[in-house]
């Protein structure tokens, strides 16, 4: 019988050259398109093929999705398709009590189960008991399915994704043409692979349904979204098109410069068809040279940005600082992930804020905003780039591998309403000063080579103000560092006031970035209980929105969370002498919203 | 339109030169001055990008657009300006500790990829603004502050790696040979990719002389050749001295009345080029000056821009509204 359920979580796991994350993805897509709202959380390892069977190499995707508002990708899941023996006992402890969990039972040789450091299976003793499990011989009925098309072992073996999918699709009530419809697109010029995946997503759906094994299917009603046009989206997708449309709002080339590196790749791949768009893109020899022709590019007059993760702002922190003292627009993307140096490449992290706002030689002050969700990436590219161009200075988005790779329904917006982008471009030679001011913003001109009659030279060495020229003048370099950090503080013009989600009075959580979602969830709880709790949620870390000192001397308790050892509550003591708190998780993995909860509660009653 | 007339005061800044009495870098100035100034291009669309050392400061007195970079970097910038504007002339100074040590994973690169903008290596086989290293063209054994026993490294040889990295165009020049300087600069300037010109220049402050053993005018004549496309590779007085092939090396020989066993210099021949480039002057061998090797082939610029129009012509101007309304959409 079909069940109605407000909200479900399911997680796939396998290894990861199973194609979890595709199947992962595919299920987000059909989720999206019979309009429930929805999170998701890739979690893999960064190894492309980490050794089959092991626990180190399991990949996991996990969907939330609700006929509510949610914004977390959940904290236990309701639902575990897990491929072999790693996958299983890696990810059974996040599966609830009485949780569904589908197991491929051909994954449970006595070498799965060496590989997987178990002494006994775990479908023969009592790691399941307490689940409602069905062990389906996957590998076996998605050979049987693609018997017909003389495919070899391995080529078959292949499909075992799909047949998994199917199965889920009966237990959702999920409709199979999107992905039908996905499969034909993508194989249509390999007719038998085409046919041998639509074989095993149709076998696994069939099979659910014939062995009424499942006591029950679930059906999650329509989330209430408002009217309009919606969009799966995930961040670094979300970036890479909110910088083609700045690219749009300026009328100017976009340059991206860029090295490969996790998690931060996809932007460069988002971005390298968008040329008809106005978007160019230069992948480099390393992270200095892809951040150095950046600013190459916007002394030419394009807008130049660089994105990487971590380690690569840490090889271009001193062309940002060149970008600083030569005032010249640039976007810095990073894409954080877990550190120090390697770290955790694929597990996300929020420790790069101090980085960025401080990780440079001298005085080098650069405007830092960080995205709170996917979509939010959108608005945020645009940003940075108008405070770019617009204070002729580098400005951050720190954005990271949770909201990078994770995806939500974007509602799509409305173009004509977009901010406008003005560039100071100068061409009238006519009295022109390189470093000469405007008032109101104290910014430079942008006179770009090519133009006549402003031949002029820039360059790291100090500038006297004005003119431009090499300066040792002790005087003018202390003004020169003030104004470059006046220019930047100047920016809080553009920052809407703070929005106050709840009480006003108790506990204040005050988070940054990625770890939105979960803090709204962990305040929205606290609040049924009773308890005052308000949030707010910083997007602009440089310069901070002006009317947040006021907001913090409101509240008796400030609490910040942070995937960091705390970062953030740093900035806000040092800038309002706050008696801020910190809590902090750094263990590659996004907060969940009991543990946000918890720490709610404890501050409440401290 | 009719090209402008420019004299070499056009492209001085107001700026003082604050290199040492006696640099090199002063000839090697004066002459990109002159030579610039008679190319026939409107001021505004040279730009002259450096990295950092004495040779960097270069930009600040040449009056047009200039940007002194980072150390090592100004491949990268000069990377990104020529293929954001490739309608200007661009030329990057560097020098040796500059190009070959902090910076050469950048100028390999550069040739590799054959952006077309001039390339002029100061080499002066020392560091200078820091005051008195060994660099990576110094001599093995060079006693300086920072190798008080002699130096450990092997030195680069400039032009050998420019080869060996690709370049599309490799010339040296000398910073007292200001004809041939002049010369070499402008036929730098007709080339399409990257040109690479080497000078010697000497620092008379902390690795004077370093050249002298050919550059002396006593001894200029008997012991440089100056390449010449097409013609035989000969020198010394009254060119007795010329190359031959023997076996599969060059062989120094007394010419004597007939050159037409001489080798022939050809700058399209890259295994010539690649013999020529290892002449270093020892023993009975010339130093060469003048033009290594030069290949025609398509510029990283050129085919950057071409891949934006043929994306343009197939795809059309893009519609930001199509971008966004694209991928899994649906409608609430």
């Amino acid at each position: 019988m079909t069940q109605s359920a407000a909200n479900v979580v399911i997680r796939f796991a396998g290894d990861s050259g199973d194609g979890m994350q595709l199947v992962g993805g595919q299920f987000t897509r059909t989720t999206a398109l019979a309009g429930n709202d929805l999170a998701t959380l890739p979690d893999f390892p960064a190894e492309i093929r980490a050794p089959a069977g092991t626990r180190e190499g399991v990949s996991g995707f996990q969907i939330h999705f609700a006929s509510h508002d949610i914004f977390t990708p959940g904290d236990e899941t309701d639902a575990l398709v897990a491929m072999n023996a790693a996958a299983l006992v890696t990810n059974l402890p996040r599966l609830r009590a009485g949780g569904l969990v589908i197991v491929n039972s051909d994954g449970f040789s006595a070498g799965d189960l060496t590989k997987a450091r178990l002494q006994t299976s775990p479908l023969e003793d009592d790691t399941l008991a307490g689940y409602r499990s069905v062990p389906t011989p996957i590998t076996t009925l998605t050979r049987n399915a693609v018997e017909e098309l003389g495919l070899s072992t391995k080529e078959a073996d292949r499909c075992k994704n799909f047949f998994a999918l199917g199965m889920v699709y009966w237990v959702y009530g999920r409709d199979l043409a999107p992905t039908e419809a996905w499969l034909t697109a993508k194989f249509s010029k390999k007719p038998v692979v085409l046919q041998a995946n639509l074989n095993a997503l149709r076998a696994g759906r069939n099979y659910a349904q014939t062995i009424e094994l499942f006591q029950d299917t679930w059906e999650v009603p329509k989330a209430d979204f408002a009217p309009g046009r919606y969009r799966n989206i995930t961040g670094n997708t979300a970036l890479a098109i909110g910088l083609a449309a700045a690219a749009q709002k300026t009328g100017q080339t976009l340059f991206y410069g860029s090295y490969p590196i996790t998690p931060a790749s996809d932007i460069l791949h988002a971005l390298a068809p968008f040329k008809h768009y106005g978007v160019t893109t230069f992948q480099a020899e390393d992270e200095i040279a892809a951040v150095c022709a950046a600013i190459g590019a916007s002394y030419g007059g394009n807008i130049g940005v660089t994105g990487t993760s971590g380690p690569g702002v840490a090889l271009k922190g001193e062309a940002i600082g060149l970008a600083v003292m030569a005032e010249l627009p640039l976007v810095v993307i990073c894409v954080q992930r877990g550190g120090p140096s390697t770290g955790l490449p694929t597990k996300t992290e929020q420790a790069d804020l101090l980085q960025a706002l401080y990780g440079r030689n001298g005085e080098a002050p650069v405007a830092v905003i960080a995205p709170s969700s996917p979509s939010d990436c959108f608005r945020t590219a645009i940003e940075a780039v108008k405070f770019a161009v617009e204070a002729m200075v580098p400005c951050f988005i720190l954005s990271d591998g949770y909201i990078g790779n994770g995806a939500e329904p974007w509602p799509l917006p409305d173009l004509d309403a977009l901010p406008d982008i003005t560039p100071a471009f100068r061409t009238d030679p006519e009295g022109f000063l390189p470093y000469e001011r405007d008032p109101e913003t104290l910014s430079r001109p942008w006179a770009i080579p090519g133009t006549p009659g402003m031949e002029h030279r820039i360059g790291g060495l100090e500038k006297e103000d004005g003119t431009g020229n090499v300066s040792y003048d002790p005087k003018n370099h202390q003004h020169m560092c003030e104004v470059r950090a006046a220019k930047v503080q100047k920016l809080q013009r553009f920052i809407p006031p703070t929005a106050i989600h709840g009480d006003d009075e108790g506990v204040l959580v005050v988070g940054w970035g990625g770890t939105w979602g979960a803090i709204r969830s962990g305040v929205d709880a606290c609040r049924k209980e009773g308890l005052k709790v308000a949030q707010i949620h910083l997007r602009n870390l440089n310069p901070l929105p002006a009317d947040l000192g006021d907001i913090l001397k409101r509240y008796d308790r400030v609490l910040v969370p942070e995937l960091n050892l705390g970062q953030l509550v740093k900035v806000l003591r040092d800038a309002y002498l706050v008696d801020a708190r910190s809590f902090c998780k750094i263990q590659g993995q996004p907060f969940l919203t009991r543990e946000i909860a918890d720490a709610i509660r404890q501050e409440a009653a401290r | 339109m009719t090209a402008p007339v420019y004299k070499k005061k056009d492209f001085m800044s107001d700026q003082l030169v604050r290199w040492c009495p006696g640099c090199g870098d002063y000839s090697i100035l004066s002459q990109v001055q002159t030579v610039l100034a008679s190319l026939g291009r409107p001021r505004e669309e040279f730009a002259v990008i450096s990295g950092i050392g004495c040779s960097s400061r270069f930009p600040y007195y040449m009056n047009t657009y200039g940007f002194h970079t980072l150390h090592g970097r100004a491949p990268a910038f000069a990377t990104g300006l020529k293929v954001t504007r490739p309608e200007l002339s661009v030329w990057m100074v560097t020098g040796d500790g500059d190009a070959l040590s902090i910076g050469g994973n950048h100028l390999i690169h550069l040739f590799r990829r054959n952006v077309d903008l001039n390339v002029m290596l100061f080499n002066n086989r020392i560091y200078g603004l820091t005051k008195g290293q060994y660099s990576p063209t110094s001599e093995i054994g060079k006693k300086t502050k920072s190798s008080p026993m002699g130096s450990l490294e092997e030195p680069f040889n400039p032009l050998a790696l420019a080869l060996g990295a690709g370049a599309s165009y490799v010339a040296r020049s000398v910073d007292v040979f200001t004809q041939h300087l002049r010369d070499q600069l402008a036929a730098a300037d007709t080339h399409r990719g990257t040109s690479f010109l080497e000078i010697y220049q000497n620092c008379n402050i902390f690795n004077d002389g370093a050249f002298t053993g050919f550059t002396d005018r006593g001894v200029r004549d008997e012991r440089v050749l100056y390449l010449e496309p097409g013609q035989p590779l000969v020198w010394g007085t009254e060119q007795r001295k010329g190359l031959v092939l023997d076996g599969l090396k060059l062989k120094v020989v007394d010419v004597g009345d007939d050159v037409s066993h001489v080798l022939v210099h050809d700058p399209s021949n890259r295994t010539l080029a690649t013999m020529l480039v290892a002449l270093d002057g020892s023993g009975d061998t010339p130093v060469p000056v003048g033009l290594f090797y030069k290949e025609e082939r398509a510029t990283y610029d050129g085919a950057f821009q071409a891949q934006v129009a043929e994306a343009r012509q197939k795809l059309g101007n893009g519609e930001l509204a199509k971008l966004i309304d694209a991928g899994d959409t649906w409608t609430v």
